[in-house]
């Protein structure tokens, strides 16, 4: 190994790799329940030339590499499972290019969300991009290769339909441009190409080193508002999803529900998010989404939430930092989620499967839904906190996870970004022609079998 | 350990590592290094899994540790309201730790031994403390208003001299009654904030004895630093004075500056101390005294106030260098910050963070774009 980090210290520079036991450490878990793998070294590159070179090197010495961006995905992705190289890729942060005419933003992969925000609010006050509710340091680039989804998911769909194009480094060292930013100087699409950055999305960076990428922009309007619509019943929860959806107004529609605090329990919460370029239209387009549930408002059985200042700028707020504080609703700075993909017909009975699983299991509990798209599916999130100081804590959080994992794909559900013994529960249900379509490709892509071995396998 | 229940609170989201509008990395170890170890959750996690001996004392914890410039970033914007404001005290009593345990890196260890020794890092006889007051006719301490304190940084070092030797002749011009100490012992912040508690008692209490002793009620002091240790930590140990920073007694007198005729508009930019502002929320006071000054038009950094970033001269990196004058360096990273707002001159109102910035001017090659002057450096400029 001594050998392998001077290589690695030519390449990146002797400050941005480590091999001490604190960086082992740190780099061997995220704030999930997972259990740590350690790497044998940390490497933190600054650009496609240097990822190129490591591969070269990796594949060589026949090393797993691990690619890393925010660390935030809570659910162990970029643990290094079979040692090897942990590529923390924060150095390359920087936005490349906005065209605010065809409305998109190159980045490297390593920009924050955070970032980007800042930056498109002080230099492109018209345009934004869509935030997950992750902290602000997670990256761009891994939100998207993990198909998240954010504040705009209602009228973009996941992250990953947002993205026009990449620019990758194979497992093998070369260095390609996929979408439309392959052809022209532009990167304003996908298509009209075959499809190449499937073989990167979803992958668990299995793959390949995504180091640009292109996202789409959207508008910032300038009079922004949220209508939060509560229910008791979850049906009637699920019906408001899809009419207020099909008035293609709202760009994020997120669904809450809590048994803490106690005005909440029993209830669910669908704030709604909406923006336009005059109060007019903002009256306007409240009224719409009103009168698409206006059926359950007069049988008194939903309504919207009067909503003081401070808890509509609350709802408002992107990414939503409460959620974070969901970490220590046990006082012990834990919480992690089956963010489940499933359709939105499938909403009512998610929430009573959560509700069953967090009420018989004891579990600190929080359950939701980030609609995508026009109500097409949704992010199903069953959120369990635990006291990370407390072993018997996170074991209890730990088997929520695993049979909500299991219950999940049981009524037609995936597992999102899911840990290893998820992605082996998914593999199982899976068409084994898809598996084994997936394996070809992979061993094509990685004859070595470097990149985030333990991933997506049996 | 001291605040150890809250270390497995911590979640490792990383609002610590940013300011508030998330524009770029506001924690100055971890801008410099990068690794998650040097992020204010890296340190967390590392403390509570050396404490449960999952990891052992290595030359590299230390480092972790060290580097650390105590600017309260990470206080201000982690979103854990319960336990947040004990995030510098944890990671302060992680550092008591390490020094009792004689597991410091040489540097700090140097820097101790000198104040021990000399009442000061450099070295040098406490008698020549007040060498930066010849010529200027200023009397040491007997029953003035105020003494001025004008520490280690603005005695010793040569540009924090030509500070102090500005806020000294602004005060006079000002008609501030004030005198000196002309051997002055540090006072003890910085070796506070390194967990070397013993060191900063015994330099505390010499401070407080020879005030009393000499009836001192009022201190201004040069530096955010002090003024920080004397007002928050000195009353802990029986030392209660009423303890202003120097823009603090300025402003209140400005206004009886007259300026000589109009000046062509000079813009100017503002570093906040992390001393002054984030610690002790004064973020006003600089910026009054700015605005009285002819031709003067303040602009801000991105980074300001409560959002700015250190640089990189706190937890007493000023002189153990522990962080390093490379490119991603905090204060280089500032000085770039701050020649993006067209500014003239960035100013300053702390003697460490004037030497951090100016170096890094020179390592930037900025000196011919824009110049960092203290605020009593500009309002002289102003009287010629």
């Amino acid at each position: 190994m001594k050998e392998i980090i001077k290589e690695l210290q030519k390449i990146v520079g002797e400050k941005y790799v480590s091999n001490h036991p604190e960086e082992r450490f740190i780099y061997s878990r995220d704030p999930g329940t997972m259990e740590p793998a350690e790497p044998d070294v940390v490497v933190m590159p600054n650009s496609a030339e240097e990822i190129q070179r490591i591969m070269l090197l990796a594949n060589e010495r026949k090393i797993p590499v691990v690619p890393m961006g925010g660390g935030l995905v809570l659910s162990g992705l970029t643990r290094a499972l079979k040692g090897g190289i942990v590529l923390d890729m924060k150095r390359m942060n920087r936005i490349l290019e906005v065209n605010e005419k065809s409305r998109y933003a190159v980045v490297e992969a390593g920009a924050s969300q955070g970032m980007l925000q800042s930056y498109l609010k002080k230099h492109h006050p018209k345009l934004k991009h869509s935030i997950p509710d992750a902290p602000p340091i997670a990256t761009i680039g891994g939100n998207v290769l993990i198909h998240g989804s954010g504040h705009i998911s209602a009228i973009g769909g996941f992250h990953s339909e947002m993205l026009n194009g990449l620019e990758v480094v194979l497992p093998t060292g070369e260095l390609l441009r996929i979408g439309s930013c392959s052809v022209t100087p532009y990167w304003f699409s996908r298509s009209p190409l075959p499809d190449l950055a499937g073989l990167f999305l979803g992958w668990a960076g299995t793959t390949g080193i995504v180091t640009k990428l292109a996202i789409r922009l959207y508008p910032d309007w300038k009079f922004n508002d949220v209508n939060v619509f509560l229910a008791e019943d979850p049906e009637i929860t699920q019906d408001a999803i899809f009419r207020i959806t099909a008035t293609a107004i709202p760009e994020d529609v997120l669904a809450a529900l809590s048994p803490k605090p106690d005005w909440v329990a029993g209830f669910q919460m669908l704030s709604v998010n909406y923006g336009a370029e005059s109060k007019k239209e903002l009256i306007l387009k409240r009224d719409l989404i009103r009168e698409s549930v206006w059926k359950y408002i007069e049988e008194k059985t939903g309504g919207f939430l009067p909503l003081p200042a401070e808890m509509k700028a609350r709802f408002m707020e992107a990414p939503q930092s409460q959620l974070a504080r969901f970490a220590d609703v046990r006082k012990g700075g834990g919480f992690e989620y089956v963010g489940a993909i499933m359709p939105t017909e499938l909403f009512a009975q998610a929430c009573r499967l959560g509700i069953e699983i967090g009420e018989r299991r004891k579990v600190s509990y929080s359950l939701g839904a980030r609609i995508i798209g026009m109500g097409h599916c949704m992010m199903f999130f069953f959120a369990y906190a635990f006291n990370r100081g407390d072993k018997a804590d996170m074991k209890r959080a730990q088997g929520a996870l695993e049979e909500t994992n299991e219950r999940v794909l049981e009524i037609g559900g995936i597992p999102w970004k899911a840990e290893v013994p998820a992605q082996k529960q998914i593999i199982r249900k899976m068409d084994p022609k898809t598996f084994e379509l997936m394996n070809r490709l992979r061993a094509m892509l990685d004859p070595n079998g470097i990149m985030n071995p333990g991933n997506w396998e049996l | 350990m001291e605040h150890a229940e809250i270390l497995h609170r911590c979640f490792r989201c990383g609002y610590c590592k940013l300011p508030s509008n998330y524009q770029n990395l506001n924690c100055p170890s971890y801008l410099n290094y990068r690794f998650e170890t040097f992020s204010p959750g890296g340190r967390m996690w590392l403390l509570r899994a050396w404490l449960d001996q999952e990891i052992k004392t290595t030359p590299r914890l230390s480092e972790i540790f060290f580097s650390c410039t105590a600017c309260g970033n990470c206080v201000e914007q982690c979103v854990f309201t319960k336990f947040k404001d004990d995030l510098l005290n944890v990671f302060i009593a992680g550092s008591e730790e390490l020094v009792n345990q004689g597991a410091v890196p040489a540097r700090v260890s140097d820097y101790f031994k000198s104040l021990n020794l000399y009442g000061n890092p450099y070295k040098l006889s406490e008698a020549e403390s007040g060498r930066w007051a010849e010529g200027l006719g200023i009397e040491p301490y007997q029953g003035q208003e105020y003494l001025f304190y004008v520490g280690c940084a603005g005695s010793y070092d040569e540009q924090g001299q030509k500070m102090t030797r500005s806020v000294a002749t602004i005060l006079k011009k000002l008609g501030v009654s004030f005198g000196i100490i002309p051997k002055e012992t540090c006072d003890g912040n910085e070796v506070r904030t390194m967990g070397e508690k013993g060191l900063f008692e015994k330099l505390a209490r010499r401070n407080i004895d020879q005030f009393r002793e000499l009836g001192i009620q009022k201190v201004i002091t040069l530096s955010p630093h002090a003024y920080n240790i004397m007002k928050n930590w000195y009353p802990g140990l029986g030392g209660s004075f009423q303890v202003y920073h120097y823009s603090q007694v300025m402003v209140g007198l400005a206004g009886k500056i007259k300026y000589p005729g109009r000046k062509k508009e000079l813009l100017v930019t503002f570093h906040d101390p992390c001393y002054l502002g984030r610690h002790n929320k004064d973020y006003i006071s600089a910026r009054l005294i700015l605005n009285t000054i002819p031709g003067v038009r303040l602009v801000e950094m991105d980074r300001s106030m409560a959002d700015s970033l250190c640089c990189g001269g706190g937890g007493g990196n000023f002189f153990t260098d522990i962080l390093g004058a490379g490119p991603e360096s905090p204060a280089r990273v500032r000085v770039q910050e701050a020649k993006a707002t067209g500014a003239e001159i960035l100013s300053v109102a702390c003697p460490k963070c004037a030497k951090m910035l100016e170096d890094a001017l020179k390592a930037e090659g900025l000196e011919e774009k824009i110049r960092v002057m203290d605020l009593a450096e500009i309002m002289l400029s102003h009287l010629d």
